[in-house]
């Protein structure tokens, strides 16, 4: 059966994994307070960059000292992953230019996911779900400045579950040879670089695997 | 000094997002491009897989993670749905947390 998706689809996939930004966005709100950047900045941060991983090593490289040009470094690093996430969708948004630049701000590394899980990327999918996402994260983000010591999910095993979601929705494009072979020279890519580039560079380099798609 | 990273990092960061949707946009892509782009999925979900499972600042890191992601990819072999690989992961990963 054909069927468009529509956005409370991805309002549906994405409202049983809340629970995770809530407690990661729990926990970078209590880092933030930690960090110096305050209740208010951790709430203006989660609501602009929304993009959990480099919140969070920004504010702990503030927290241990660090200055202000090294977490700025580290954040985007680690969020120049977007560019390729970002070209991968660029033509399912629809309308203005002005309105795809604002929901394009939807793009998480979730909201994308889930958005090509059926194979192909679906706009509704990935707004909805987006968000869903962006709600619970900056909601998080706030609960956490308040009482983010009671909030901990790593003890739940949460930061295992992410990777494999991920996993669950590489799976089905690893039946077409090309995105298999395309898959295993990313990841290659990624475990090789780990141990000494900085966090978030292995993710970029990964994408020129991608390049796999030239050969015919 | 933390208003300046949070400006810095928030406005590079919706650049990033932008970019394919303003740049890009509707347009036609060449078929070249096209094909690239039409792998960049299972490459960065690769990616992302990699690095969430066994990453660290600049150093490899095993520990309860993996077990819980090899422990979903047996729930993935074995066609459950995404929910339930996540709960497989989690779970598996906080049981050898506790032990």
């Amino acid at each position: 059966m054909v069927r468009t998706s529509r956005t409370r689809d991805g309002v549906r996939a994405a409202l049983p994994l809340a629970i995770a930004p809530l407690l990661f966005g729990a926990s970078f709100g209590l880092l933030a307070i930690d960090s110096g950047l305050g209740a208010p900045g951790a709430v203006v941060m989660s609501a602009t960059t929304f993009a959990g991983s480099a919140q969070l090593a920004a504010a702990s490289i503030l927290e241990d000292g660090g200055g202000a040009a090294s977490a700025i470094v580290a954040a985007l690093l680690l969020n120049a992953r977007y560019v390729p996430l970002s070209l991968a969708v660029a033509s399912i948004f629809p309308g203005s230019r002005r309105r795809r630049a604002l929901e394009s701000q939807l793009i998480v590394d979730e909201s994308w996911a889930l958005a090509g899980r059926s194979g192909r990327f679906e706009y509704r999918v990935l707004v909805g779900a987006g968000l869903v996402l962006y709600v619970v994260w900056v909601g998080g983000t706030a609960l956490g400045t308040v009482i983010g010591d009671l909030l901990d999910p790593e003890a739940i095993g949460l930061d295992a579950a992410f990777p494999a979601l991920f996993l669950a929705l590489l799976a089905p494009y690893l039946r077409n040879r090309r995105a298999l072979a395309t898959a295993l020279v990313a990841g290659g890519i990624t475990l090789v670089l780990l141990p000494f580039a900085p966090p978030g560079v292995p993710i970029v380099a990964a994408s020129l695997a991608a390049l796999i798609g030239l050969l015919r | 000094m933390s208003w300046l990273v949070i400006a810095v990092v928030g406005v590079v960061t919706i650049a990033f997002k932008a970019s394919g949707p303003v740049l890009l946009g509707k347009r036609e892509l060449p078929a070249r491009v096209a094909s690239v782009v039409e792998v960049l999925a299972p490459a960065m979900l690769a990616a992302l897989v990699v690095t969430q499972t066994v990453g660290g600042d600049r150093e490899l890191v095993i520990d309860e993670r993996l077990a819980g992601v090899v422990a979903g990819g047996i729930a993935v072999w074995l066609r459950a749905p995404l929910l339930v690989v996540m709960a497989v992961a989690a779970v598996t990963a906080a049981l050898i947390r506790l032990l």
